[in-house]
């Protein structure tokens, strides 16, 4: 126990002057998460859309006004050719175009139908497939309107669907990102500042002096981590707090939860830290190696993309990944305010990956060499 | 704060060593990195109190040799009894009993003088009260005292080196290793520094060094001298000049060295 605690003292004199490593572990994760929770946003709007009009018609203006008027589009553009629209798309100017043929109002007024031609740029699938969703929904609005207009009728869909968004009734994505941004910056922590600061102690050789003293392998571990378990803690607060002040997000689920789940789950990254350090000689390595597993833990997490759209084989692979859990806690907890009992099996799994990877590393770590 | 007691520290130094005549024993000691022998069946004994200087040229198997000793790395096969216990069964309780200064410096630079000396007398067990003496004695006795509170990297190599023995020492090692101390320091430096282990050798603190300087290898009680992975000769400065009917320790190294 005294050993520890000697450890632990030198380890926060080292990190306190450390002039790099201060500002690094408070100022950049704060901007991270201002940055990307306000940035990231899968939400599309500000369509630029090209519009080809070679009708020049009530109707087609009619059609033309409801898009400028809808949220979701720019008018960039009027042309009459086709290869001005195409012009503007591939100089990036344009997501879509819209055509409108030369006797649509007549056709529309002789109860005829008329085709619209929509050009959407689909280098970006998703980004495309809202845009032709979005188009659809304006078109088929007019045409509702145009056709109540010249029968009469008021009519109406047959199916009325009405939705609510529970959990995020505004469907305001710093909610969804935010808490998912937290548990990034603490797995950082974890991760990168474990396996780099345990590989520089054998950089400098300094961890050869330790290794002909008695002291055990349990004790300088735990002395080397503890002071990081305690830094991802103090982040986890002032991110909260940070969550709550600027981006207004209402915490559902008990707060103590989330430090409690945070303390299982930190032992588990800086186990992985830790691991990597004893995999490596130098900080360069040890950065290499905690980047492959950082980059493939946080795509393959279900912040950015849902695991349940990924493949099987894939699905798999997550269930190695500790930042995955920690997401779905978050979002299940701060936002659906699920109790201790719905993630029980969240605190199971990081009980038991905390065990697993710990032993792991402490068994490769080597006072003596073969 | 701290906890006193170490019930371990307490039980291993109070332990009387078997036969104290040897605080270094070792027999047919070998080191293989896959087909390389790094060190090939050395055998030698150190008697209390000796300056033993351990001498060779660059990668003949000196720092293996002496990683063996202090428990860094596992010996292939033979035997080496350290300060009574046999480093191969008990290499964690030799480590009470031993000090070692590497060739690389590897105090913490971004620790103050006796912020580094209180880490290791912590480590090494040292109860909080001695503490406090240990760091002021030793900080006297280095004559540093209007260093105590400089980080350690701001210091010149001389003096990092001297407190590096110290602090090799702060817990009265019966024996310490120190693995070429002296090189990149100033002659003066170099002097006092042989003084210190010219003191620590009276108050009975065995002395194991290894050196480039071969002037230094005159100061030793004894000196082997390491070809390949094995010791050529072993005998007092003056008998290896003596056999080989030579003037000085270079040339005893130069005529061995070159075989």
């Amino acid at each position: 126990m005294r050993s520890i605690l000697i450890i632990l003292r030198k380890e926060f004199l080292q990190i306190i002057r450390n002039k790099t490593i201060l500002p690094l572990l408070f100022i950049m994760p704060f901007i991270q998460l201002i940055l990307l929770g306000f940035a990231a946003d899968f939400e599309v709007k500000n369509l630029n859309l090209h519009v080809i009009d070679n009708d020049q018609s009530t109707y087609s203006r009619g059609l033309i006004s409801k898009f400028s008027g809808s949220p979701y589009f720019n008018i960039v553009n009027f042309s009459f050719r086709d290869r001005d629209g195409m012009q503007d798309i591939k100089k990036g100017d344009a997501d879509l175009i819209i055509e409108i043929p030369t006797d649509f109002e007549k056709k529309l007024v002789n109860r005829e139908s008329s085709p619209i031609h929509l050009s959407i740029d689909a280098v970006n699938g998703v980004k495309a497939s809202l845009a032709n969703a979005y188009s659809n929904m304006i078109i088929r609005d007019f045409n509702l309107e145009l056709l109540q207009k010249t029968t009469g009728k008021v009519l109406l869909s047959p199916i009325g669907i009405s939705s609510i968004n529970w959990f995020n009734p505004s469907m305001n994505y710093s909610t969804f990102m935010v808490p998912g941004i937290l548990v990034l910056l603490m797995t950082m922590v974890g991760i990168f500042l474990t396996a780099m600061i345990v590989v520089r102690e054998k950089e400098i050789g300094t961890i050869e002096q330790l290794n002909v003293t008695p002291i055990k392998k349990h004790q300088f571990i735990i002395g080397k981590l503890l002071p990081f378990l305690v830094i991802a803690m103090i982040e986890l607060i002032i991110g909260l707090i940070v969550a709550k002040l600027i981006f207004h997000i209402e915490f559902q689920g008990s707060l103590l939860l989330v430090y409690a789940f945070a303390l299982a789950y930190m032992p588990v990254v800086l186990g992985i830290g830790l691991f990597i350090s004893t995999l490596s000689n130098t900080q360069q390595q040890a950065m290499f190696i905690s980047w492959f597993f950082y980059v493939v833990f946080i795509l393959m997490s279900g912040l950015f993309t849902p695991i349940d759209s990924m493949p099987s084989w894939a699905q798999k692979i997550t269930w190695f990944n500790p930042i995955k859990y920690f997401i779905e806690f978050m979002r299940m907890v701060l936002l659906k305010g699920s109790t201790f009992k719905d993630v029980t099996p969240h605190f199971i799994i990081m009980a038991i990956y905390g065990v697993v990877i710990n032993a792991l590393a402490v068994w490769n770590y080597k006072k003596v060499s073969d | 704060m701290i906890v006193e007691q170490n019930p371990i520290r307490d039980k291993i130094m109070a332990e009387k060593t078997n036969d104290s005549k040897y605080v270094v024993s070792v027999k047919d000691l070998t080191k293989k990195f896959g087909s390389f022998t790094a060190v090939n069946k050395i055998s030698f004994d150190v008697t209390k109190g000796e300056i033993f200087g351990f001498l060779g040229a660059n990668g003949a198997g000196k720092t293996t040799a002496i990683k063996m000793l202090i428990g860094l790395s596992k010996p292939s096969s033979g035997t080496a009894i350290v300060a009574g216990y046999d480093v191969i069964k008990n290499p964690e309780k030799v480590k009470y009993k031993i000090g070692y200064m590497s060739q690389k410096f590897s105090l913490y630079d971004d620790l103050k003088v006796f912020e580094n000396i209180r880490l290791y007398a912590g480590i090494y067990g040292i109860p909080s009260k001695e503490i406090k003496s240990k760091i002021n004695n030793l900080i006297e006795e280095l004559g540093m005292e209007d260093m105590r509170n400089k980080l350690v990297g701001d210091l010149p190599l001389g003096w990092k080196q001297k407190l590096a023995f110290a602090v090799a020492m702060v817990h009265d090692p019966p024996i310490v290793f120190l693995d070429e101390p002296t090189s990149g320091v100033d002659p003066i430096t170099r002097r006092q520094f042989w003084e210190m282990i010219y003191k620590a050798s009276e108050k009975g603190i065995t002395v194991f060094i290894t050196t480039h300087y071969l002037d230094e290898a005159e100061y030793c009680t004894r000196a082997s001298i390491m070809v390949d992975g094995v010791i050529e000769a072993l005998d007092t400065p003056t008998k290896l000049k003596e056999n080989l009917g030579v003037k000085s320790m270079q040339e005893v190294f130069v005529k061995l060295a070159r075989g």
